[in-house]
């Protein structure tokens, strides 16, 4: 391995004048402390590294030792239902409750083995070695790794338990090599890990809150943004996804942001049920934390942690979503870096390259079939930051370019204290027609249809709240208030959903297909109202509104007989007020 | 203040700005804390900012002008600036950089702790999730403090800050008077202060006796940028103490950040840095969190570190990178009002943009009442709309209004009037929610799309119905 002697050092650069060769972005060590950094520029007789920690106390002569790969993370069966710093490093260990330079990268640990490959058959790059189980109940996969030749099953390990780093698997390579292979392997975090082929996706990513299932959703393998400014709801909404989800493995990115709402969230998912397997929620989950106070230069690692973690589980034919808490704070990071390099500052001070990166990022969602054969995908949800909430900043803007669905967030609602304060007409969903589809043949059937009149409404609302500004609402012609109306119940009893309601936290595809159905016959019902000559008013103050616009709050998932009670009132509404005004206008 | 160990002396050959060039004659690392002691006797602090082969960077945490080279000594301490503290801490008065400005003793220094303090790591946290009784109405029933919390006050010029934050640290309570059991305690730090603040916070605290559960430091407009820079963290040091090592819960109010921002951009400025927007470093984001972030509960011990920062917006505006950034990391904030402190209305909150967070968590069934919550997110949606609505009247004109939109105009003023204002008394938190459901009875129950219909009968219907039944 190559050394270097520390030369000149600060904040978190150092250079050294090196012994022996380094690569760019190779991965190394610093001093005793055994501090782990990353080479970011090379000359004849000087390499930069960049360091990820504090590096208090370093001085010049200090030796910097070469790994000779780069900055790799380690994937094996002791990931699922953990917790690790930017770098995957654990920090579940809270004997010492700081983070301290040097932290230990990975031990090894014992799980079981079961083979599922026999001795003498072949294995391509990518394919399934065996099972491994680490008590989570989510059996994984122990793959082949993607980077070595294909070969054949020299000798392979009983069931049994065994350490991840130690070989489990022989394999005679093609190339005439004897590769032995572990539970657990490196791979590159910046390199994307391969797969056969990406595939269409015409599935949705199913989130539970309906204005993103039903209005603007997000495909498995698909992207999502969430721009906002702060306190808008984009964590919540992230954590409260990362819940309810259909994916089978949630990796969660905490890049930048508050070390409370990590706590928070390791406390809820310890607590909470996974409602399909009924096991803990973080049994199901990776949390990558690297909050705002820890190293920036972890920081702009930790996304590419992330998403490798979750290339990972997909390569064992899982569903995969990450969710990046806050993408703006990885720029930043990368602002940082390359106005240490010296580098030219382009747009707001970001690296000209930052487009550039954050089109890799979302490149790298995909439902994909993978090198073993099987389908999974990475499913890629960010949160986006913008200074002042103003939607026309550099990260905003290149994500928008990159995501195919967009939600979002309203200083306006949060204030008002309606969430998600996702805003309909700045909301986009690219996918929605492909979803289609899934929904009209899982019983949905009007799904596209009253996607497109909800939509319709609130757009029309919002040209009538305008209206109404200026000449006063009851000056209004009464069709014109009865679309008021019905946007306040799309609003307030279909787009609003608390993340903190027992009942409303999560909404199964049947439950937001009974609501919007239910919705839609007030929409039709009230119409024909008005058209018999009742007054829009007189509609709204029926009890039956009341009850619609706490149906979500009141009744509850699976409790099919409330809906189709309300059902009937509504109905049975409609019929009176229809016979009254008959009766009324024949007397 | 004291240092554990002096590793040699070393004499300056260059000066630029905040910085100092020395010859690298000792083996000292990076960040550790340096004295400067110029030809006058004057004593600077410093730290090593970057190192190589043949030198040393230092960079100035106090002002640099009429520092000479000759006849300057610096010495070097071989680690990182260090707050020695130890019991007898309450009651004590200290400048921005920790030195006793009461004349009292010298602080017995059990423990040596690095100013900068050290990341927690998130699994080590406890969720913050107990209720801290402010006696505020607007922060104890709208946007509840929890401890461990960090809930900043967004003020500007001329707006009653001062006042809010010494009614805070004189009325905050544990609910269920467990002070005295329990032990709670206030760390002030002003930051950047006039002299006349720092008078008045420290006159107001004897009077009302919060004095003696206080540790104040004071760091004045007089003093330098760089110590600006300090007077936070010593603070906080000194909170982290009294909460993780003597078990207490602290209270700690920073005032005025904007002072500390400023100063953060004019060191940055000084070192040439680029700036970012407004002129303040790119970093300040991570900077600022690095102060934020102290707050906090720790697994296993019994005390917290709850922190209420107070800044001025420049020019009222919340966009700008000051509050902003504080807005990204803290966990939520209460605004103030010029119009609503124009109209006598104490403490002047503007609702609609105040948040707390973390108030879910610490509210509710068990905690506070369990009709809380939907009390609170009841008056929220009506004040919302009365607000709208006022927009409204102001172009239609009240007569263009509805029946309802009219009773919603008067439902926002009475509610500014008896729920928001509420004068000198501290309120309790039963006090405070009478007030919210007095409020909502001047609004057609049928309305209250928050409240479920237990709640609409026991709190508005039950008791002295002024007026509408439901629908
Ligand atoms: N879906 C929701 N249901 C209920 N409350 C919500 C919801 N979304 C947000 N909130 C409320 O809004 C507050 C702020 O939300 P959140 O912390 O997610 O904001 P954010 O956009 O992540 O802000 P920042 O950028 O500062 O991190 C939450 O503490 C919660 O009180
Ligand atoms: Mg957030």
């Amino acid at each position: 391995m190559s050394t270097a002697e520390t030369t000149w050092i600060s904040g978190p650069v150092l250079r050294a004048r090196p012994d022996g060769a380094f690569r760019l972005r190779e991965s190394v060590t610093v001093g005793d402390q055994a501090l782990l950094g990353e080479v970011i520029r090379i000359a004849r007789d000087e390499i930069t590294v960049q360091l990820y920690e504090d590096t208090s106390g370093l001085r010049p002569g200090i030796e910097v030792t070469g790994s000779g790969r780069l900055l790799s993370i380690p994937l094996g069966p002791a990931i699922l239902a953990g917790i690790f710093d930017g770098l995957l490093r654990p920090i579940a260990d809270i004997a010492d409750p700081y983070v301290k330079p040097g932290m230990q990268v990975h031990a090894a640990r014992r799980f079981h083995f079961t083979p599922s490959a026999c001795v003498g058959d072949p294995l391509v790059p990518g394919a399934a070695i065996g099972e491994v189980a680490n008590g989570t109940g989510i059996a994984q996969r122990c793959l082949m790794p993607a980077d070595l030749p294909g070969g054949r099953v020299s000798a392979i390990a009983d069931a049994g338990e065994y350490p991840d780093d130690q070989p489990i698997c022989w394999i005679d390579a093609a190339d005439g090599r004897r590769l032995a292979v572990a539970m657990t392997h490196a791979w590159p975090v910046r390199v994307p890990r391969p797969v056969q082929a990406r595939l269409p996706s015409d599935e949705p990513m199913l989130t539970g809150q309906r204005v993103i299932d039903c209005l603007f959703p997000v495909a498995r393998g698909g992207t999502g943004a969430i721009p906002g400014g702060f306190g808008t709801g984009k964590t919540v909404l992230l954590e409260t996804v990362g819940k309810w989800c259909n994916a089978d493995v949630i990796v969660y990115v905490g890049c930048g942001e508050r070390g409370n709402e990590m706590a928070g969230l390791l406390a809820e998912f310890t607590e909470l049920e996974d409602p399909r397997s009924g096991r803990p929620l973080l049994e199901r989950t990776v949390v990558i934390a690297n909050t705002s106070n820890m190293p920036v230069s972890a920081r702009e690692a930790s996304i590419y942690t992330g998403i490798t973690v979750a290339e990972y589980f997909r390569d064992q034919g899982m569903n995969v979503t990450l969710m990046a808490d806050s993408t703006s704070r990885w720029a930043e990071a990368l602002r940082e870096v390359s106005g240490r390099l010296g580098e030219l500052p382009g747009e707001a001070g970001y690296p000209a390259y930052l487009s550039s990166r954050l089109a890799d990022f979302y490149e790298r969602a995909a439902r994909v079939r993978t090198l073993g054969g099987e389908t999974g995908s990475v499913t890629l949800l960010g949160a986006v930051s913008p200074p002042s909430g103003d939607f026309s900043e550099p990260v905003t803007t290149h994500t928008r370019r990159y995501v195919g669905s967009l939600w979002g967030l309203d200083a306006k609602r949060a204030q008002a204290r309606f969430y998600p304060a996702i805003h309909p007409l700045q909301s986009y969903s690219l996918v929605a027609g492909n979803l289609a589809r899934w929904w009209h043949t899982t019983g949905c059937t009007r799904w596209q249809e009253l996607r497109r009149r909800f939509l319709t409404l609130l757009e029309d609302e919002a040209r009538l709240e305008r209206m109404a500004r200026i000449i006063g609402r009851d000056a209004m012609p009464p069709r014109q208030r009865l679309v008021l109306i019905c946007a306040q119940l799309v609003n307030e009893c279909f787009l609003r959903q608390s993340a903190y309601s027992m009942n409303d936290r999560f909404a199964s595809p049947s439950r937001q297909a009974v609501m919007m159905r239910l919705i839609g016959s007030f929409i039709e019902g009230s119409e024909r109202l008005l058209d018999a000559g009742v007054a829009p008013e007189a509609i709204r103050d029926q009890p039956v509104f009341r009850r619609l616009m706490r149906m979500g709050e009141e009744i509850e998932e699976g409790d099919w007989e409330a809906f189709s009670a309300l059902d009937q009132e509504l109905t049975a509404t409609i019929r009176r007020l229809i016979n009254e005004a008959r009766e009324g206008g024949g007397e | 203040m004291t240092y554990a160990r002096l590793v040699g002396e070393e004499i300056a050959n260059r000066a630029e700005g905040p910085l100092l060039f020395l010859s690298r004659s000792l083996d000292v690392g990076l960040n550790e804390a340096v004295e400067v002691e110029g030809a006058d006797g004057s004593v600077r602090l410093g730290r090593i900012a970057a190192l190589d082969e043949d030198s040393i960077t230092v960079e100035m945490l106090d002002d640099t002008a009429g520092l000479a080279l000759q006849g300057t000594r610096v010495r070097f301490f071989g680690e990182p600036l260090r707050f020695h503290v130890g019991p007898g801490l309450l009651g004590r008065v200290f400048n921005g950089i920790g030195k006793p400005l009461d004349g009292g003793p010298p602080l017995a220094a059990e423990h040596a702790y690095r100013v900068d303090g050290l990341p927690i790591k998130p699994t080590a946290r406890e969720a913050p999730s107990e209720f801290l009784e402010t006696g505020f109405t607007s922060i104890d029933l709208m946007n509840s403090l929890v401890r461990g919390q960090k809930l900043p006050l967004f003020s500007g010029g001329g707006l009653p800050h001062d006042r809010i934050a010494v009614d805070i640290a004189c009325n905050a309570r544990l609910p269920g008077d467990t002070q005295e059991a329990e032990g709670f305690a206030i760390v002030f730090a002003g930051i950047g202060i006039p002299h006349d603040s720092a008078e008045f916070f420290r006159e107001e605290m004897e009077k009302s006796g919060a004095l003696a559960r206080t540790v104040l430091f004071l760091n004045l407009a007089s003093d330098s940028s760089a110590q600006r820079l300090l007077a936070p963290r010593f603070a906080l040091t000194a909170a982290e103490y009294l909460a993780f090592v003597e078990g207490m819960h602290v209270l700690v109010i920073l005032t005025d950040l904007t002072n500390y921002c400023e100063a953060l951009r004019e060191v940055s400025a000084s070192r040439g840095e680029v700036p970012s927007r407004k002129g303040y470093p790119g970093y300040m984001y991570s900077d600022l969190a690095t102060l934020y972030e102290r707050a906090g509960r720790i697994r296993g011990k019994s005390g917290s570190v709850t922190q209420v920062p107070i800044l001025t917006m420049p020019n009222d505006d919340i966009t700008h990178p000051i509050p902003d950034l504080t807005g990204y990391i803290t966990e939520g904030q209460i605004v103030l009002d010029r119009d609503l402190h124009r109209r006598d209305i104490y403490p002047p909150i503007r609702l609609l943009p105040s948040l707390s967070r973390l108030m879910k968590d610490g509210i509710g069934k068990g905690r506070t009442h369990a009709d809380h919550p939907a009390l609170a997110a009841q008056l929220y949606a009506s004040y919302s709309q009365a607000q709208q609505t006022r927009v409204l009247a102001g172009v239609v004109g009240e007569d263009g209004l509805s029946e309802d939109d009219r009773k919603l105009l008067l439902f926002g003023d009475d509610f500014e009037q008896t729920v928001i204002h509420q004068g000198v008394d501290a309120r309790t938190l039963e006090e405070s929610m009478t007030a919210g459901w007095s409020a909502l009875r001047a609004l057609p129950a049928g309305e209250l799309h928050r409240l479920d219909d237990r709640q609409i009968r026991e709190h508005l219907l039950d008791r002295a119905p002024r007026r509408e039944p439901v629908a």
